[in-house]
């Protein structure tokens, strides 16, 4: 039988030399294909003594599986190599920039609202909104500021042919609502507003987000608690300084400034108030049985406190290189 | 309103720093904008007098003086102002001074003559004068007093920003007020002296129009001497309250107006035709006023008159022609009571006002026109002397003030705090509210000086103040919780801000009021709602389209040369409804879009591709997602006729989208069209319920059918025949491709279709497809004439 070790031998020197699958393939048709060498011999074990029959069958047996064991080693070694090849080939710089579309972003003055949208939601205040072009009721005398009240000079306000007005705050909203709404009434407001003045700090048309929440028993004290609340929130900063400091508004009585200390001293950031019993009466609130609190806010200076912004003017010029920085 | 510290701390003098007093103000309602020291700090200045003054022997400008600066010992010092001479008296630093700019002073030598100091002018000490050279100060100046002590330069001022119903604290006498009532300081009020009168002379006054004007007190002074010259210290007072000085007269007026708060007129006596009558002015009068501009009045307005023409608007100007000046000799003061209607806002609506007008539309204090007038008369007479005549005063309707009630209960409710009987009490007390006390709180009566007073919540607005709005204590509101409405129906504006953000676009916001012309070009809107008082030509109209705003935007940025520009905008639209006027209906909000540039920001492994109509056109299908809107052809101002489709969702129109037209690109100075969108917000906002159907698991069935049909047949079309003649195993017919060229012929287009079949409940077979296929060949062959590829 030194046959088999010599066909074996040269099978197993053959897978070796196997250098792809398709060699590979080849070489095991030569050996244990139809007429493959290995075959050949069990096939010409018929033709010996039944006495070496057994030993030489098992001899072939042996033989053919070592080749089988060989040429699966060697295959798998071919196949991990071809992987690894074509996993070399394939790989990437992936340093590359990422490809197709980006993305943009919003305004700063919207993901400032949208910040403070979400405070007072999470307070239970609803977001409500109103017309732009307001009338005269709307805008002043529902909320008791009547023709030739000196508080008209606050706003110098534009008007459209007919006798309308651009809101110059967004109190006409907290007019609309508590006209169509019974208290409890927990609103936010923000929006579009205009006055005619223009420069470095002013611009005609500004944001502004008006508060209110009528109910009964609402008092000063839950409404300095609601707004310094919020500032901490918003400003991210507990201890920030807020001071109330007695003002004047027609529409709120008593009525306070919302302060806060900045670096560079206290900062005037908003108006507040108990709504002003008349101001109830004029949406058919009765004043005895409720009350609330007001308060408003500049939209664009919180934006600018909040993200640094120095010029108000950036926010209405819309260069892209600006608003990008809010991505 | 801006005021000395020294003079209203000559009235009431708490024990508080200028920083104390300010901060004071500022937290009690009165806000201290601004605080500025009268003079910049230096230090060694006295006042010495001139006793010797030579020429300087080497210098011809110089002169060697010899000075009394009180010390007994006269000072060598050389100086060079042209006004210097023997007897005047003038600040002298003498060596350690230090002059503003950190200017030291030393002995030194000038030309060779020995100088122990440095005599002053105004604008060396930082107070600057018209006077060229050295500060001449009165004969009687104390020599060797310190300078700052004699001009009262260590003082502060003031300027308050006072609300409009804080008129009562529009002078020294109502802020003195206030911190006496804040602090509990002694107040000492200017005494008023009643002039007896020296002379009979009176001038007639009838007051006709009584609702406007109140009160009105006259007074003839005699043989004056209106060219005196102001008194340093009413100067100085009237400076440091940004009045200048003008003559003796005029100046005692103003500073009556400063001290008490009452406007008052002096009237030269010679120009006065007969007597005074207060009545509305006829329409058409006329008058010059002494601001040099001439108003034509109408019957709401409130005048002066003599018997012959109009002499004053009342409480707003005095007319230039009767007016007191240096020459007069004969004068009539006026102080009046106008009640604030009749004032308020006249002056605003011919663009000018004054101290006067301001503080009567605000509220005069209607008791308080004897004492000005009695006080004027005593400034008067001992400046210009002269003799005065008797108060011709009469009275028509003057306000009322009823008792208003306040309520301890009602205290406690508003502010949150629970304020005792007693506090409230003393606090209104303290306020120089008088008050009844009830069971239940006060019936307070409100002084004449207060106009603010009305009804209880003022009250509470004033206790809460003296109280201390910093001593209301705040703890978290307990209030019943509910939840909010989150209605799924409805998309929040942020979700779809959002969804353009993530889809590349860049939020902007542009103003509401736009040029006219864009209104025309891109809406088509040739009526547009206009401003009556525009900011700017170009900002005259309000828009019924964001598309002139992008479009704008889009010029912007291309001069910044960005190469690619994707922007949006969310805002809303003005027109008009029926009668011509913007209600809440003509003012929806819209959302729009521009896209300019290369489809992706330039990159690697990319064509650099301009954006199309359809790129955007998907954009606008995601936004509207999950409702499937349909596009149909349209013609749009604003865009290529050809590149322009109309929105629309369940039938009803809710948008528009196109290439801008080349026209407008041209005009505009764009390099290419933009592709634009505008859509109603309501209607990408709303959204129908979701309700889940059940999802077959046996397998679809794929069909694709290439059809060929000539140019004008639109997929639109197609899809729509489709649809109608669907059978029910049809689960989705989509366009997958577009394709002209060889085999289709010219004129032809093939579309290729993908049809999906599926059934519920079996495997579909061969037989049960192809009668389903058929059915939508014959029906669009039928319809468009579509023909099968082969």
């Amino acid at each position: 039988m030194t046959n088999v070790d010599a066909i074996l031998q040269a099978g197993l020197a053959a897978i070796e030399a196997a250098a792809d699958l398709i060699e590979l393939e080849q070489v095991k048709a030569r050996y244990l294909g139809k007429s493959g060498e290995l075959t050949e011999l069990l096939k010409q074990l018929g033709k010996l003594p039944p006495e070496e029959r057994k030993a030489a069958g098992a001899t072939i047996n042996v033989a053919k599986q070592a080749f089988e064991t060989a040429h699966n080693t060697r295959r798998d070694l071919i196949n991990a190599q071809k992987l690894e090849a074509q996993l070399a080939a394939e790989s990437l710089d992936v340093t590359l920039p990422g490809r197709g579309l980006s993305t943009g972003g919003l305004h700063p003055v919207a993901l400032t609202l949208e910040r403070i949208a979400t405070l007072f939601r999470s307070m239970g205040f609803q977001v409500a909104d109103g017309p732009e072009i307001e009338t005269d009721f709307h805008n002043f005398q529902a909320l008791n500021i009547p023709e030739n009240h000196p508080a008209r000079a606050m706003a110098d306000t534009f008007y459209v042919e007919g006798g309308d007005v651009l809101r110059t705050h967004t109190s006409p909203i907290q007019v609309r609502y508590m006209l169509n709404n019974e208290p409890p009434i927990k609103i936010v407001a923000p929006g579009r507003v205009y006055r005619v003045d223009s420069d470095a700090t002013h611009s005609p048309m500004f944001h502004q987000m008006e508060g209110l929440w009528v109910e009964e028993g609402v008092s000063f004290a839950d409404l300095k608690a609601v707004v310094t609340d919020f500032l901490r929130r918003f400003f991210e900063r507990d201890d920030l300084q807020v001071r109330f400091r007695p003002s004047f508004f027609p529409f709120t009585e008593p009525s306070a400034e919302i302060d806060v200390l900045g670096e560079r001293g206290w900062l005037e950031v908003g108006g507040c108030g108990m709504v002003h019993p008349n101001v109830l009466r004029n949406v058919n609130i009765d004043p005895e049985k409720y009350s609330g609190f007001a308060f408003g806010i500049g939209l664009d200076r919180f934006a600018m406190l909040r993200y640094g912004v120095n010029d108000l003017r950036l926010f209405f010029e819309n260069d892209l290189n600006f608003l990008k920085q809010f991505n | 309103m801006q005021f000395s510290e020294q003079w209203l701390r000559s009235w009431v003098n708490p024990s508080l720093s200028s920083d104390e007093l300010s901060n004071l103000l500022t937290m009690a309602g009165l806000e201290v904008e601004e605080t500025t020291a009268a003079a910049p700090a230096f230090t060694g200045v006295v006042i010495g007098e001139v006793k010797e003054c030579v020429k300087h022997e080497n210098a011809d400008r110089l002169r060697v003086t010899k000075v009394d600066v009180g010390t007994g010992e006269l000072v060598q010092i050389v100086c060079g102002a042209p006004n210097v001479a023997v007897g005047v008296r003038v600040p002298c630093a003498l060596p350690g001074a230090v002059l503003p700019g950190d200017f030291k002073i030393k002995p030194t030598k000038m030309r060779g003559v020995e100088s122990g100091g440095m005599l002053c002018s105004g604008k060396e000490l930082g107070v600057p004068e018209d006077v060229d050279g050295l500060m001449l100060l009165p004969a009687d100046a104390p020599v060797g007093q310190n300078i700052r002590d004699y001009l009262g330069l260590d003082d502060q001022l003031f300027t308050l920003k006072i609300t409009p119903n804080r008129a009562d604290c529009l002078s020294i006498k109502g802020i003195a007020r206030e911190v006496a009532a804040l602090t509990g300081a002694a107040l000492q009020p200017q005494a008023i002296i009643a002039i007896a009168p020296q002379i009979d002379d009176v001038v007639a006054v009838a007051i006709q129009a009584g609702q406007a004007c109140g009160r009105y007190i006259g007074r003839v002074i005699r043989n004056v001497n209106a060219a005196a010259p102001t008194p340093d210290w009413m100067k100085r007072r009237l400076e440091r309250s940004g009045l200048r000085s003008i003559s003796a007269i005029v100046d005692v007026t103003n500073y009556v107006l400063l001290e008490q708060g009452q406007p008052m007129h002096a009237f030269d006596l010679a120009k006065l035709d007969g007597g005074i009558t207060v009545r509305m002015a006829k329409a058409g009068e006329q008058l010059l006023c002494l601001n040099e501009k001439t108003v034509t009045l109408s019957d709401e307005h409130l005048v002066i008159a003599d018997d012959a023409k109009v002499l004053a608007i009342a409480g707003i100007m005095g007319g230039e022609e009767s007016g007191v000046t240096t020459a007069s000799t004969d004068i009539m003061l006026e102080s009046a009571f106008f009640a604030p209607a009749a004032i308020a806002g006249k002056a605003r609506a011919w663009g000018f006002g004054s101290d006067s007008s301001f503080r009567f539309e605000r509220g005069v204090d209607f008791q308080l026109q004897t004492e000005a007038m009695e006080r004027a008369t005593e400034l008067v007479l001992s400046i210009c002397g002269g003799e005065a005549g008797p108060l011709n005063e009469k009275v028509a309707e003057l306000p009322a003030r009823g008792g208003v009630k306040l309520r301890t209960a009602r205290v406690a409710r508003l502010l949150g705090i629970s304020l005792t009987a007693e506090q409230i009490a003393t606090i209104l007390s303290r306020l120089g509210l008088s008050f009844d006390t009830l069971e239940d709180g006060f019936l307070v009566h409100a002084p004449s000086f207060r106009y603010d007073i009305e009804i209880e919540e003022d009250l509470i607005e004033e206790v809460a103040r003296v109280h201390g709005y910093d001593a209301i204590p705040y703890a978290a509101p307990a209030a019943r919780l509910r939840m909010l409405a989150l209605p799924e129906e409805r998309r929040p504006r942020e979700d779809i801000r959002h969804f353009l953000a993530g889809r590349d676009y860049q939020e902007v916001v542009s103003y509401a009021f736009v040029e006219e012309a864009w209104e025309r070009d891109f809406a088509g809107n040739t009526d547009p709602v206009r401003l009556i008082n525009p900011i700017a030509s170009q900002m005259s109209v309000m828009r019924s389209s964001l598309i002139g705003g992008l479009v704008n935007v889009l010029q912007g940025n291309l001069n910044r040369k960005q190469p690619r520009v994707r922007v949006f905008e969310v805002a809303r639209v003005f027109g008009k409804n029926a009668a011509g006027k913007a209600d809440e209906s003509t003012q929806p909000e819209k959302v729009a879009g521009l896209a300019w540039g290369p489809r992706v920001a330039e990159q690697w492994g990319q064509k650099a591709e301009r954006v199309d109509f359809f790129d955007v056109k998907a954009d606008v299908e995601a936004l509207l997602l999950p409702a499937r809107a349909s596009f149909a052809k349209a013609v749009h101002p604003a865009f290529h006729p050809g590149r322009c489709a109309e929105i629309s969702l369940d039938g009803k129109v809710i948008g528009v989208m196109g290439e801008l037209h080349p026209r407008w690109a041209q005009e505009y100075g764009l390099p290419t069209a933009p592709v634009l969108f505008e859509l109603d917000l309501a209607a990408v906002a709303a959204r129908s319920a979701i309700k889940a159907e059940p999802v077959s698991k046996l397998q679809p069935v794929r069909r694709d059918l290439a059809l060929v049909v000539d140019e004008e047949v639109t997929v639109a079309a197609m899809l729509d025949t489709f649809r109608q003649h669907a059978s029910a195993l049809v689960k989705e017919v989509a366009l997958f491709d577009v394709y002209r060229g060889k085999g289709v012929e010219e004129g032809k287009k093939s579309l290729a279709f993908r049809v999906v079949l599926q059934d519920d409940a079996r495997t579909l077979t061969d037989e049960d497809v192809e009668p389903a296929i058929q059915k939508l060949l014959d029906a669009v062959a039928a319809s468009h004439a579509a023909q099968l590829r082969l």
